[in-house]
């Protein structure tokens, strides 16, 4: 069987969910290598099929931009020839993975939600237009270099022997210029990570600004809180939890829309979805085009009324 | 004095039915195009920076005819100058081919920055800029947030998931912006009528010495081998609140198995 090289995603050695998920569709293929910048939890990566686990150390990776990163992987694949090279559809797994291609000169699909294997032939799909087409795609030279979006698949446990190999590579000093001169770590919610939940509850300018309501309900349901741009520029929520075309993609089983319109621009983010709903006090609002279900009424009301039902409920 | 390239994209209007051709690229024909609206951000962060100090702002798009309205729409918000290149061998490029055009184009121009917008909004790749500084062999500092420009170095701060980075970056740079660098401004009347007297020049493959073999539909180094629509959603169940409301939206997600 060849070789499928996994770009791992690594968050203080803790392996991210679509890493997993990377694990997971990589055995469709092949055997899954494992590719390791700094340090994960090698136990885990076996536990998902790494066969192999290759690891790159050196503090160039963290001290600058993706460049360093890419000429290793880059030499990596040149060594291996692997049958594909997946990576995480994130800024930098997409910024890694196609420099990686243009060195190799290597076919690139970015933000696939689905890879089919038949035989020796990898096609994806693609979710394009705010979900509006899928797309299916294949990569025609070198090597198929894929990225592909959180929540693809479910990530199943198989264990690979997970042989733990150094390597190193060569840096150009051209790779070395942009520096990253401060890292602040963001502080963590305390809520499931917004692209992995499976359930979002999100808050738009309908909330006035105050998100007690939406967050209290998200959390009787477990869920990750997002909010649309109108409440992310009012300063009412941070830009790390926007969900639309320019914030995140999600596609949870469940996503609660209170107090947003529905706007082309968020929709784009959430439109994939499994099952959608929403409050909103317009019952014109462009998101009932959207939903399984909805209410027409306040999210004031509303919402403190759900989330004490599903506390009663829940005993 | 910086000298700042924008590379600019025209893209379908993202409110209109956008759709597909044919040959499985996009319909940029029948559907009304428009200067994708993430660009303005960077049309409006090189003049903002041209503003702040002194040099110039040159905007340049790959793409067909209508192309060059995008041009135009930088050049109404204050953009010295305009590159289009145009070429009927170019329909249908990956985002390899474009970053190899747009690469080569920004070679021929004196530059000192290269600004993108953070993604198209049609595909909305966002690796272009990417692919461009590797091709020109630079850095790029992707999804800026704020950009200063002080002397020859340039300060920007990312604002990622796990982390918010500061960058400094001396010599040319490839970066691209996000919608968080600040409002886009409206051309004025002046700059409407200022725009006219512009110069705009029409480059073709041949004027960058790319062969029209490395380029198109049928040198792509991925393939889209079909499309099809998303299946209507079924509409769904509306109540208004009665005061139940809240009541309702759990029994339907309890009959869902959410809660
Ligand atoms: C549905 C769909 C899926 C696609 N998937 C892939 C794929 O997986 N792999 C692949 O290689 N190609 C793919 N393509 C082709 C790719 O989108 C085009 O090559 C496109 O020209 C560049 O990618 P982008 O629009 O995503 O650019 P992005 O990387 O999103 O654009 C970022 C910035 O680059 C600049 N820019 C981009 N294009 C131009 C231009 N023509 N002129 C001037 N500036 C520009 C703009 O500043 C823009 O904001 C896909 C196209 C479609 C329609
Ligand atoms: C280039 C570009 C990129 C963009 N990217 C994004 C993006 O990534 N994500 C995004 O979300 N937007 C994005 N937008 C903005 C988008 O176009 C909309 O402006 C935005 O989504 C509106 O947010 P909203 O629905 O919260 O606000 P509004 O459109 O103002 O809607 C508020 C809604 O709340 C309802 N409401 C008010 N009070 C209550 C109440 N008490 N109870 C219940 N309902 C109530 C109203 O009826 C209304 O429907 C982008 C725009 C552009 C131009």
């Amino acid at each position: 069987m060849t070789e499928v090289l996994v770009l791992i995603d690594a968050v203080d050695g803790k392996v991210t969910k679509p890493s997993l998920e990377l694990l997971t569709i990589a055995r469709r293929i092949g055997e899954p290598s494992a590719v390791v910048f700094g340090a994960a939890d090698n136990g885990v990566l076996a536990e998902y099929g790494a066969e192999k686990i290759y690891t790159f150390d050196d503090a160039a990776f963290g001290e600058y931009l993706v460049g360093p990163k890419a000429e290793a992987l880059a030499q990596l694949v040149s060594e291996k020839s692997p049958a594909a090279v997946l990576a995480g559809a994130s800024t930098e797994g997409k910024e890694i993975s196609a420099r990686v291609a243009l060195k190799t000169q290597s076919g690139w699909i970015g933000d696939a939600v689905d890879v089919q294997v038949a035989g020796d032939t990898i096609t994806t799909t693609q979710s394009v237009f705010a979900g509006n087409f899928t797309v299916q795609a294949q990569v025609s030279q070198g090597t198929p270099i894929i990225t592909v979006k959180p929540n693809s698949t479910a990530p199943e446990a198989v264990t690979g022997a997970g042989t733990v190999e150094a390597v190193t590579a060569e840096i150009s000093d051209a790779a070395k210029t942009a520096k990253i001169t401060s890292s602040k770590e963001k502080a963590a919610s305390g809520r499931p990570e917004l692209t992995e939940a499976a359930i979002v509850v999100s808050g738009g300018r309908g909330t006035g600004g105050d998100f007690t309501a939406v967050e209290a309900f998200a959390d009787s349901l477990g869920a990750a809180v997002g909010a649309s741009r109108a409440a992310v520029d009012s300063g009412w929520y941070p830009h790390t939890f926007q969900v639309g075309q320019t914030g995140k993609t999600v596609s949870p089983q469940l996503y609660v829309a209170n107090g947003i319109s529905g706007a082309i621009q968020h929709r784009a983010g959430m439109q994939t979805s499994k099952t959608i709903v929403a409050v909103n006090k317009d019952d014109e609002a462009p998101i009932f085009e959207l939903v399984d279900f909805g209410v027409v009424g306040d999210l004031k009301e509303v919402l403190p009324q759900a989330t004490d039902e599903i506390k009663k409920r829940k005993g | 004095m910086t000298k700042i390239v924008v590379a600019v994209k025209y893209v379908p209007d993202a409110t209109a039915d956008r759709t597909f051709s044919a040959d499985n690229t996009v319909d940029r024909v029948g559907v009304d195009g428009l200067l994708s609206e993430l660009d303005e951000y960077a049309v409006e962060q090189a003049l903002q920076i041209v503003e702040a100090g002194d040099g110039d702002v040159t905007v340049l798009t790959v793409g067909p005819e209508q192309a060059a309205d995008a041009v135009r729409k930088a050049l109404q918000m204050g953009a010295d100058a305009g590159v289009h290149v145009q070429d009927d061998a170019i329909h249908g490029s990956d985002a390899f081919a474009t970053s190899l055009v747009l690469a080569k184009a920004i070679e021929k121009l004196d530059y000192d920055l290269v600004v993108f917008g953070m993604a198209s909004t049609d595909a909305g790749l966002g690796v272009v800029p990417t692919l461009v500084a590797e091709r020109l062999g630079l850095p790029a500092v992707t999804f800026a947030s704020e950009i200063t420009v002080d002397g020859d170095t340039v300060k920007i701060r990312r604002d990622g998931d796990v982390a918010t980075q500061e960058i400094e970056a001396t010599g040319k740079l490839v970066l691209s912006v996000t919608d968080q660098t600040g409002e886009a401004r409206y051309p004025s009347f002046k700059g409407i009528m200022a725009a006219k007297k512009k110069d705009v020049q029409e480059w073709t493959l041949e004027d960058l010495g790319i062969d029209a073999g490395s380029v198109g539909l049928d040198n792509a180094w991925t393939k889209v081998e079909s499309f099809e629509p998303r299946p209507p959603r079924t509409a769904g169940e509306i109540v208004t609140d009665e005061g139940d409301g809240g009541a309702k939206l759990v029994e339907f997600l309890a009959s869902k198995k959410f809660v």
